[in-house]
């Protein structure tokens, strides 16, 4: 995919601008408690400046009033813009990735015969056929056949992936381009119902629910605007009280200058953002509440392969007893191979190919597999003419051979030994009981995994190594690794074990699945992480699909839950530390000019109560545009502990919050003073 | 003016090193471990066995409100009763009359609330049987209530998941039996050496040096003077209050007074660390409250020393500070640390008179009850500042990055709501009750001048003081303000009834749902409460919170009169 990289573009802005209008609508307005009162606000400035227009007195003049009421209603556009803005960034990424999918010919197939339609015609269970160079019409498993896939179009990725049918790689996604061979799909998704349409239902707002934390937030945002009702209407007895009059356009003012308007105003467009940066990373989310738990994760399960270590355990050396023999003993290494399908097999055959070694495939016609049975604990091929090439762990290897009367090789136990004690696994191969050779399969760890780890460690999540090797192996692979903990000789059912036993103990579980038996795991986590090449059962279990299938998206993923809630909680702090400056702007001009001595509290000089009120409006209104950028990017997370965290955003967000008011209202004050 | 703060200094610095062991005393005292006063076992054990109580019984939050408000409903009819039938009941050698059923209404509610706020002369307006049995009662009763509200809080917050915040009636009987008794013992034991009295004779006649003829009012004092400091109840047994000769008639007995205020507020914080074994945390809340009590004492302690430039204007010298409305023995040093210390905790009593501050100081007398709860009241003090920490860790938890915890307990929307609405609550009635006083005023000029000593800015603080100590639960009057009357009985009454009981549900309906949720282990992404950081945190949300509700209404009230001196 395209990354946007632009903030927005000019058909964005007009779309954003006319949004801002649209979303006046006082029914649209109910959603946000805090800006609904201010459209309440502005209303009654709008009354208000009509009634001076036509005579009403002691309220300040017409061009005082109406400026008040336009400056009010330009805060709640700037609101309504910020909101919209997300919606449109969220929206054009989504749509991008839509866009791949829209309206290519299908091949259904119906009762054995072909038929051309269009994709959006395809249903929910409906089988299509697809042959090189086709577009996949739609989201689907494949139910017959195997073929490369470029899915460049999606995850960015230009090497194709192979899919097959059985298996745990099954899905194949609508906009991606069969490059060999010929499948058969079964549609997974109705027509609007992907994932992706949901994705882009969610941005659009129409299906968007707040999450649990949005909800406390907004709470505790109503709280703080009705303590300002009640300040701001109570204020009116005491000052008629103490016989100083107040206009109604001050009262107004101090009241929407003192709600939170500036989280208020951008609360909906953090949310959408944090989605919005989920798919930049190419993870649909299911929900806004699933990246938000992201950032609480405590545990984090990661499958070995893949993740820790690149692909499976390959097969790095040929080590020949006889190095004369290196020739023949590679390719019998090939030929034992050639029929193992697991990972190790296959990586055999291609380091002899490598190596400029192929198999003989007239050697091939009419042998017999030797299948690796549990007894035998090895692998391997017997020819035609009778010869037999086994592969496998020393152990058995060497005991068939004693069990023949013939001597294991020293040699070989001295490479085995030399390649175990690299954390390496070495796999015998002997041809007619005599030891050929052996070849050594290697674990690569990712490069800079550890420091992943390391991060990782220090937002507080416990990192979890998932693997079918045994505990030695998966203990040498750990501690290289630097993993927290290991599930070795892994069963599905051990993972649901261990997150059930997590989430016992109050924990937040994360893990990233593909295949079928995954699914329970990915239900039972509390994030699930389906690759989008896994199975369809996989992709429904979880609550967001990695369209990159990279099983260290995770971590990504956990930051953007963790920026997500930061975002929220430093714009929160900013706005009620505002309140402060905009309080000796405001309170000394309501009163100044009855109580004379109060002048003493205007610590900013401001020139007149006019420009003071003004001034604060205007940077209540100007504060919300200018931290769009803020909440859109999002707060930067850095793993430094919790407590120093807070003490850095404390300081930035609360202090700086406390500060900048007093400095930008002195200056717009300045402004207004001159124009004036 | 140097001996005064030595003498100040040294009030304060005695409290804190008493209240240190005190506070390790009374943890233990509520999680049920062995002390030296487990004598007093059987006697206990009496009392449950007598009111059918069984003592093992665990309690949800639920039941445990139900149980303690049951409980005062009760208390309040005991109050009513014996209060309108004081006058045909024994211990009444000066023969006062019975109350008439509106006032003591009034006085059964104040007292219940543990408020004290007093619309009669305890000198002619009761009896000994009533000072004893209803005031003095209601004095330990009543403060042990919002011990035991803190001890289920203490319970919830310790353990990890867990339904049982303990049982109401065993709190209570021990805050009475194990706390409140042996100290009021000891205070009582003090001032009685410092001149006290505490007997059952009626008035006394004297004649003084003029020659004529005074009758002074005596009767059990001590008992009455040790609970009312010690509980944060303040209801004293005179009118004056503890400006009264007879009820602080020295220095000493001043500083002992004075002590007695402090103590178990400061006491509760350390008991909190004892108890939940986080003593850093409990340090830290208790340096937030310690600052903001010092500032304020030093504020007011300099502004009343420095005397009222106005007066000073008239050719009154002021060298000893403003006197007007103090004591003569006590100076206006310890009357300004006294009226601080009364007001950071929901004390009330009084030993000047708080009109006759000079602004500033009137002005954080106010702004300590709007606050209310830099130590507070007695159990209730520590309550009322849990609401501004779940506030404060909401807040810093998202700015971490996680999902608010506090003690290992997610806090989520329906906590969010109970202390959005405690918080609200005390603005809401503060400043709408002074709203609507006022506005009578303006509509009523005549009944103005027959509430207010004072028009104007003074006025406006009068009646905001009022409605602000009937909030707090203080009970402590700004004064000059004519509080007899209809409108000020119930609109004060309504608002001690809200104030009380409704933050007690709050705050144990949080501790109740967050004690029955999931504990989460710590790690290293969680929120530190123990920290600097974090004190810091909540300490300016409680000052944002308070000073955003109450500038505008403080600037047309004492900040304006300052401005104006």
């Amino acid at each position: 995919m395209k990354k946007e990289n632009h903030f927005i573009t000019p058909d964005q802005l007009k779309f954003c601008l006319k949004e801002s209008l649209v979303k006046l609508n006082p029914k649209t307005m109910a959603r946000n408690p805090i800006m609904f009162t201010v459209l309440i606000s502005t209303s009654i400035m709008f009354i208000i400046s009509i009634l001076v227009l036509f005579g009403y007195k002691n309220q300040g003049s017409f061009v005082y009033n109406f400026l008040v009421f336009s400056i009010l209603l330009i805060t709640i556009l700037f609101a309504n813009f910020a909101e919209a803005i997300a919606e449109a960034r969220g929206k054009a990424q989504a749509e991008s990735l839509r866009k791949t999918r829209e309206e290519t010919p299908a091949k259904k197939i119906v009762d054995g015969k072909i038929i051309n339609i269009s994709s959006s015609l395809l249903k929910k269970g409906d089988i299509f056929e697809c042959s090189i160079g086709d577009i996949i019409p739609s989201d689907g498993e494949i139910v017959e056949g195997i073929a490369s896939i470029d899915e460049s179009a999606i995850t960015g990725e230009s090497a194709p992936v192979i899919r097959e049918a059985g298996g745990d790689k099954t899905s194949v996604t609508g906009g991606t381009k069969v490059l060999s061979d010929h499948i058969i799909v079964r549609v997974t998704a109705q027509p609007g119902e992907s994932f992706l349409d949901k994705m882009i239902a969610l941005v659009e707002g129409a299906s968007r629910q707040k999450s649990p934390n949005e909800i406390a937030l907004t709470i505790l945002l109503s709280g703080f605007t009705l303590v300002f009702v009640i300040v701001c209407v109570t204020l009116k007895p005491f000052a008629d009280y103490t016989g100083t009059t107040i206009t109604i356009a001050s009262l107004v003012s101090l009241f929407v200058c003192l709600i939170p308007t500036t989280i208020g105003g951008l609360l909906s467009a953090i949310g959408i953002a944090g989605m919005d940066r989920a798919l930049r990373a190419n993870v649909i989310t299911k929900s806004g509440k699933a990246v938000e738990t992201a950032g609480d994760i405590d545990t984090l399960l990661l499958d070995k392969t893949g993740t820790i270590t690149i692909g499976n355990r390959k097969a790095t050396n040929f080590y020949a007893i006889n190095s004369n023999n290196l020739n023949e003993f590679i390719d019998a290494c090939i030929l034992a191979s050639i029929s193992d399908q697991t990972p190790e097999g296959k990586s055999i055959v291609e380091l002899g190919r490598n190596q400029g070694f192929i198999a003989d495939q007239s050697a091939l016609i009419g042998c017999k597999w030797i299948e690796f049975s549990a007894q035998t604990k090895c692998s391997g091929v017997e020819l035609r003419n009778g010869v037999t090439i086994v592969k496998g762990a020393m152990e058995a290897i060497c005991q068939i051979i004693e069990s023949n009367n013939k001597v294991f090789p020293n040699y070989a136990r001295e490479i085995s030994h030399k390649i175990a004690e690299n954390g390496g696994t070495p796999l015998v191969l002997a041809m007619d009981n005599d030891v050929m050779g052996v070849i050594e399969l290697q674990d690569i760890i990712k490069p800079g995994i550890q420091d992943r780890f390391e991060r990782l460690r220090k937002m507080g999540v416990k990192t979890v190594m998932v693997t079918g090797d045994n505990a030695l192996t998966a203990q040498y692979i750990a501690n290289k690794a630097g993993v927290d903990d290991f599930i070795a000789e892994a069963k599905p059912e051990d993972k649901m074990e261990y997150i059930r036993n997590e989430q016992s103990n109050g924990k937040l579980v994360a893990m990233m699945g593909d295949g079928t038996n995954d699914a329970p795991a990915l239900a039972q986590a509390d994030v699930g992480v389906a690759m989008n090449s896994g199975t369809q059962a996989a992709k429904e279990a979880g609550n967001m699909v990695d369209l990159d299938n990279d099983p260290t998206k995770l971590i990504e993923i956990v930051e953007i839950g963790k920026q997500l809630l930061m975002t929220r909680g430093t714009l929160t702090t900013f706005s009620i530390a505002n309140d402060v400056a905009k309080y000796f702007a405001i309170v000394p001009a309501l009163f100044m000019s009855s109580i004379p001595a109060l002048k003493a509290l205007n610590v900013m000089n401001l020139s007149s109560p006019e420009s003071a009120i003004l001034s604060a409006v205007i940077f209540n209104a100007l504060i919300i545009p200018a931290l769009i950028p803020l909440a859109l990017k999002g707060v930067q997370y850095k793993p430094i502990g919790a407590s120093a965290i807070l003490r850095r955003n404390l300081f930035i967000y609360g202090l700086g919050g406390a500060i900048v008011p007093f400095i930008g209202i002195k200056l717009i004050d300045m402004a207004i003073a001159t124009i004036l | 003016m140097k001996t005064e703060i030595i003498g100040l200094l040294l009030q304060i610095g005695l409290t804190i090193m008493l209240s240190y062991p005190l506070g390790y005393y009374i943890s233990k005292v509520y999680k049920g471990e062995k002390t030296f006063l487990d004598f007093l076992s059987p006697i206990e054990n009496m009392f449950y066995r007598i009111c059918r109580i069984d003592p093992k019984e665990k309690m949800n939050w639920k039941i445990f409100l139900i149980t303690l408000l049951t409980v005062n409903f009760v208390w309040f009819f005991w109050g009513i009763i014996l209060l309108v039938a004081q006058g045909v009941l024994p211990l009444n050698p000066d023969g006062n009359p019975s109350q008439s059923i509106s006032q003591a209404f009034n006085t059964s509610i104040s007292f219940m609330v543990n408020c004290n706020l007093q619309h009669y002369s305890g000198e002619s307006g009761l009896t000994y049987f009533t000072q004893l049995f209803v005031i003095m009662l209601f004095q330990f009763i009543t403060a042990a209530t919002g011990m035991s509200a803190f001890a289920a809080m203490l319970k919830g917050m310790s353990a990890k998941t867990t339904h049982n915040l303990g049982n109401f009636w065993v709190y209570l009987i021990k805050s009475v039996t194990r706390i409140l008794l042996p100290l009021s013992l000891i205070v009582g034991f003090l001032i009685i050496i410092g001149g006290v009295p505490m007997s059952f004779e009626g008035k006394q006649t004297l004649t003084t040096l003029e020659g004529q003829e005074q009758t002074i009012s005596q009767g059990p004092v001590a008992a009455v003077v040790a609970i009312k400091q010690l509980g944060t109840n303040g209801g004293g047994f005179y009118g004056a209050n503890s400006a009264h000769p007879l009820e602080n008639p020295s220095y000493f007995t001043n500083m002992i007074e004075g002590i007695a205020i402090m103590l178990l507020p400061m006491a509760f914080i350390w008991t909190l660390g004892f108890y939940i074994k986080k003593h850093r945390f409990a340090l830290g809340i208790f340096l937030v409250m310690l600052l903001p009590y010092l500032s304020s004492v030093s504020i007011a302690v300099g502004q009343e020393m420095r005397g009222n430039p106005k007066i000073e204007e008239m050719g009154i010298s002021q060298h000893s500070g403003s006197m007007e409305g103090k004591e003569i023995r006590i100076g206006a040093g310890a009357t300004a640390l006294w009226a601080m210390s009364t007001t950071v905790t929901s004390n009330g009593s009084v030993n000047g008179m708080h009109d006759s501050l000079t602004p500033l100081s009137g002005m954080l007398a106010i702004l300590n009850m709007q606050v209310n709860c830099w130590f507070g009241g007695v159990g209730v003090g520590f309550m009322n500042y849990y609401i501004f920490i779940i506030i404060a860790v909401f807040l810093s938890g998202l700015m971490v990055g996680r999902t608010p915890e506090f003690l290992g307990k997610k806090i989520e929307a329906k906590e969010m709501k109970i202390a959005i609405i405690i918080t609200l609550l005390h603005p809401f009635l503060i400043l709408c009750g002074t709203a609507i006083a006022s506005y009578l005023a303006v509509s009523d000029p005549q009944l103005a001048s027959a509430w207010l000593a004072n028009p104007s800015f003074h006025g406006l603080s009068e009646m905001f003081y009022e409605f602000t100590s009937s909030s707090a639960n203080n009970g402590s009057g700004f004064e000059g303000l004519g509080d007899n009357t209809n409108f000020w009985n119930i609109s004060t009454g309504i608002v001690l009834i809200i104030s009380r009981y409704l933050p007690i549900i709050g705050q144990i309906a949080i501790v109740g749902l967050l004690a029955s949720k999931k504990y989460i282990p710590e790690s290293a992404g969680t929120l530190k409460t123990d920290t600097s950081t974090f004190a810091l945190m909540t300490f300016v949300v409680i000052i944002i919170i308070a000073a955003l509700a109450f500038f505008p209404a403080l600037t047309l009230g004492p900040i304006a009169e300052y401005l104006n001196l």
